[in-house]
């Protein structure tokens, strides 16, 4: 947090992308939260991940609730769309916005509050419907605005920072979303954007529901000794299952793995997700393994990330509904209301 | 550890020293560029708050002319500034140097006093330029009686003799130089010291030779002779201006020559009656080595400069002088860089009353005898020791020009501080480098809150502010009326404000990181990373933007708990501190760092020795 304005000035050697905007282009607003809030960082791989992908900023929407989290897309990409919406309601406006323009790439976040408590409901639907839109939860197990109780995704074994127990299990939102037919599931760390980086661009190119779990520590609640989310231990119990690439489309594959096997999944777009595992136990095109995975490693202490679960073939929402190609708003009025003689028509036919 | 870390190296840079004052010295790039070390960054934030006296203090300390130096100086210091490296132009660093001396308070209570009781030490200084000055400074507080020797009427060397008073007024000379000779230093003005083995002879501890480079340079060609009554050679006559002897010149003036002193020539021309005055060059105009403020300058009053005009001959008719002729040539350029001038063939003849050479200049020697222990190399310069300044003659001295060629004010002052030292120690019977004292560096938090620094930190987006001129009615018809008005106290608070700060260092505290990456997202030049080490020219390449300065230090810590290193490019920190208020554990801060160079009189030294141990 800081009361300065960001200085404009910008290293003269800064990479540009294809569009010749610079990653500094796709900032937004300096951030309020607390100093060192993971938030941040998710918000610096967002924006690290539109500059890679081209992104123009103006094809994309940014929806949030209410949260610390709900407050981060002020934050990135500030000549995109945005809506910051009623708590726990970011599902429900993702849904209007995508049946009513389909051709925008809708980022949804959200915190473990707006998602897993007041959000819960909207959360599972949304999921079910297979909105194609990415959700993000940047999950940091607390409630940091107002100060520090515990959330609903925090770990049982994971006390306050004034040493109280916390008395209820956790949800797991990966184990929860793939339940409810998610077709591609991460989970990130804040602290970790090598990882985090792939994960955020593959998921704006999957077509369908991409949810992703960043755990994303709150300096200033959780992030003490006896906390499973703090940077501390997020580090030292981090599984990756994983390692991902994205291949963006017309680019030549040169990423070499010496061990393990390495899982090609094309996209809707052409572009291409290049998986190498680094576990021998997973396997991330079939849920019952990733369920089973995440609530063994779970039991364990360890924290699994990576890619978990992707469905290469999942069909969202306007493919079941078989919705026009054309939204509304594009359609020509002289066509949406043909006028008084085209109404006499069709009434005659009911005479 | 995490799935991006698979690659880390435990092997590579050693961790930056920053210990070591030269460290962070170097990221203060004005102040390192500096050859009298002056604290920059320090004195322009003191003209922001409006302190004049202490900004001006403060670079007496350092460079003892700041009124001088604040209109005439080089400044070695502005192209190195960090803002020049941001695509922009570099702080006028110069020209608030001149506001600190322009609107100063009364300081004559602050100059140091030399003692009512000597110390019996008796050192003769030749030549009453900057570099003996700076000797007399520094010795006089300390007891020490200076005699100082000077062929002309009064006291400044080239800076009362070779720069016009339209750039330099008299009134700030007489005060500068009149605070150093006011301590009481014995002056014997215009007597030429004819030879030094006589002056040997004499009593004295030590001598410092400071007699910079006298000699004009001549051109042997056709006319030379015939013409001499119209040829005047450039130093001598801007010398002959300045104790007015010369106060008039030919309506058409021809001056031969690309440097400042060319540039000097031209402009005193046209103010002594010339009126179509034109600069010829040999090489072309690119490779000119005027500073290109005082090309703009010379331009400005509609001076013409032609490059590429070589001297052929002087044209004399009836025993006058007629006019110039110049072979036109070309610049070619050999693979390794050499430079030769082809003639094109062409020639070209300017008409003229008067040609003005100023085609460089040398060193002379005759008055120093061969025999008497100093050692001459084979372009007769003296062998004089980079560090000491000491001549192969035990106790005799050399600074400025005459140490090692034409340089600058700014480098004199430099030598004059280092010959001191070395006289000090000299007369005191000690090794004039094993005992020498080091430069003296302190760090200093800037913290005062959370989001409150000592120092502005906030990042101005101005470009340069331009000087106001004096009126051309004015200036092109009095000699003595000054071009630059200078800033006043508004523009030079915006001008300051331009300051990176570039002495409030980025302190990286390895034990308190906990790699959020928090700094890493806010810097608003990318310059912070944290990855695997590596050897440098391994590490470079890979960071967030490849780090090509290589002039510029990478700041490398010890390696983290996850077995990363952080690695910050120097290069284009803007050291507006975000990254400390960024991290949630203090793991960077923001601290002042404070370099004294070293003078002989400590107790001369009261601003920068107060931040000292």
């Amino acid at each position: 947090m800081t009361y300065m304005k960001k200085p404009s000035v910008r290293h003269p050697d800064l990479p540009k992308n294809e569009l010749g905007l610079t990653r500094r282009d796709y900032e937004g607003l300096v951030s309020t939260l607390c100093a060192g809030c993971g938030h941040d960082s998710i918000s610096a791989a967002i924006i690290e991940a539109c500059f890679e992908l081209d992104l123009p900023a103006h094809r994309l929407a940014k929806l949030s609730g209410i949260g610390c989290s709900s407050k981060t897309p002020t934050y990135f990409l500030n000549r995109s769309h945005g809506f910051n919406s009623v708590h726990g309601r970011m599902p429900s406006i993702a849904t209007g916005a995508n049946l009513a323009n389909r051709d925008l790439i809708y980022l949804g976040v959200s915190g473990d509050g707006d998602t897993a408590s007041i959000g819960l409901g909207q959360f599972c639907h949304a999921v079910r419907r297979r909105i194609n839109m990415v959700y993000i939860v940047e999950n940091n197990g607390t409630y940091g605005l107002t100060k520090g109780q515990f959330s609903a995704t925090n770990d049982k074994v994971s006390q306050s920072k004034k040493g109280e127990a916390n008395l209820f299990e956790a949800f797991d939102l990966c184990t929860l979303a793939i339940q409810l037919g998610a077709g591609f599931v991460g989970r990130g760390f804040s602290g970790d954007k090598g990882q985090l980086v792939p994960l955020i661009k593959a998921a704006l190119r999957y077509n369908g529901f991409a949810f992703l779990d960043i755990i994303s520590p709150c300096v200033t609640f959780n992030d003490h000794e006896a906390s499973t989310k703090s940077y501390g231990y997020v580090r030292a119990h981090n599984e990756a299952m994983d390692r991902l690439d994205f291949v963006p489309k017309l680019q030549e594959i040169t990423a070499q793995y010496e061990e393990g096997e390495t899982t090609s999944v094309p996209m809707h777009d052409g572009s291409m997700m290049r998986l190498h595992k680094l576990d021998k136990d997973y396997d991330p095109r079939d849920a019952d393994n990733a369920l089973a995975i995440l609530r063994k490693r779970y039991e364990r202490g360890q924290v699994v990330t990576g890619l978990l679960y992707v469905d290469d073939d999942e069909a969202d929402l306007h493919e079941l509904l078989n919705t026009t190609k054309e939204p509304m708003n594009a359609v020509p009025m002289s066509e949406l209301c043909p006028g008084s003689g085209e109404l006499e028509k069709i009434n005659k036919d009911f005479r | 550890m995490s799935s991006s870390d698979v690659a880390v190296k435990s092997r590579g840079m050693r961790p930056t020293d920053i210990s070591d004052p030269a460290y962070f010295h170097k990221v203060v790039d004005c102040q390192w560029a500096c050859p009298a070390h002056t604290p920059v960054p320090e004195y322009i934030r003191l003209i922001a708050q409006k302190r004049f006296t202490e900004a001006y203090m403060l670079n007496w300390e350092s460079n003892v002319f700041p009124g001088v130096l604040g209109r005439t100086c080089d400044r070695p210091c502005e192209p190195a500034c960090r803002r020049g490296r941001l695509q922009e132009k570099p702080v006028a660093i110069c020209r608030l140097k001149r506001v600190a001396a322009d609107y100063r308070g009364d300081v004559s209570d602050l100059l140091p006093k030399a003692p009512k009781k000597k110390n019996g030490k008796r050192v003769a200084l030749l030549g009453a330029g900057p570099a003996s000055l700076v000797v007399a400074r520094d010795l006089m507080p300390l007891g020490y009686t200076c005699v100082l020797f000077e062929k002309d009427p009064r006291g400044g060397g080239l800076m009362r003799t070779n720069i016009p008073p339209f750039r330099l007024p008299e009134k700030v000379l007489d005060e500068e130089v009149g605070y150093i000779v006011d301590m009481g230093v014995e002056t014997r003005f215009g007597e030429e010291v004819t030879s030094l083995k006589a002056l040997l002879d004499e009593e004295f501890d030590a001598v410092f030779v400071g007699t910079g480079a006298p000699r004009g340079k001549d051109l042997n060609i056709p006319g030379r002779d015939e013409a001499d009554a119209n040829i005047h050679i450039g130093i001598d006559w801007l010398t002959s201006i300045a104790f007015e002897h010369t106060k008039k010149v030919g309506k058409r003036v021809v001056v031969i020559g690309g440097g400042n002193t060319a540039m000097d020539c031209c402009r005193s021309a046209l103010r002594l009656g010339g009126k179509d005055v034109r600069v010829t060059v040999r090489s072309p105009r690119a490779d000119m080595k005027a500073s290109d403020w005082e090309i703009e300058d010379a331009e400005h009053e509609g001076i013409p400069i032609f490059d590429n005009h070589q001297p052929k001959e002087f044209i004399v008719e009836n025993g006058k002088l007629k006019g110039m002729k110049f072979a036109l040539v070309e610049a070619e350029y050999s693979d390794d860089g050499k430079r030769t001038l082809v003639p094109t063939g062409e020639e070209v003849v300017f008409e003229c009353d008067d040609v003005l050479m100023a085609i460089g200049q040398d060193n002379a020697f005759p008055w120093i005898e061969r025999d008497i222990g100093i050692d001459f190399n084979e372009w007769e310069m003296p062998d004089v020791d980079k560090t000491t300044m000491m001549s192969t003659r035990p106790g005799v001295f050399f600074g400025g020009d005459a140490a090692w060629g034409p340089e600058n004010i700014i480098w004199a002052v430099a030598h004059g501080h280092q010959a001191a030292i070395s006289i000090g120690l000299f007369c005191h019977g000690k090794d004039l480098k094993a005992e020498r004292p080091a430069p003296g560096a302190s760090l200093v938090s800037q913290k005062m809150g959370i989001h409150e620094w000592a120092y502005d930190n906030d990042y101005s987006e101005d470009g340069r502010f331009v000087v106001p001129h004096q009126d051309q009615k004015i200036t092109l018809k009095d000699l003595k009326a000054e071009v630059e008005l200078g800033f006043d106290d508004e523009l030079a608070y915006l001008e300051a404000e331009r300051c990176l700060n570039c002495d409030i260092q980025t302190v990286f505290i390895r034990d308190l990181c906990i790699e959020c990456d928090a700094c890493v997202d806010i810097c608003p030049v990318d310059c912070i990373n944290f990855t695997g080490n590596g050897e440098e020219q391994d590490l470079r390449p890979r960071l967030r933007v490849p780090a090509s300065n290589l002039s510029q230090d990478i700041y490398v810590s010890d390696v983290l708990k996850t077995g990363r290193i952080m690695a910050k490019d120097e290069d284009l920190c803007l050291h507006c501190g975000l990254c400390a208020e960024r991290c949630p554990t203090g793991a960077w801060d923001m601290q002042q760092f404070t370099y004294v160079e070293r003078q002989a009189n400590p107790a001369g030294q009261p601003n920068c020795m107060a931040y000292i141990k």
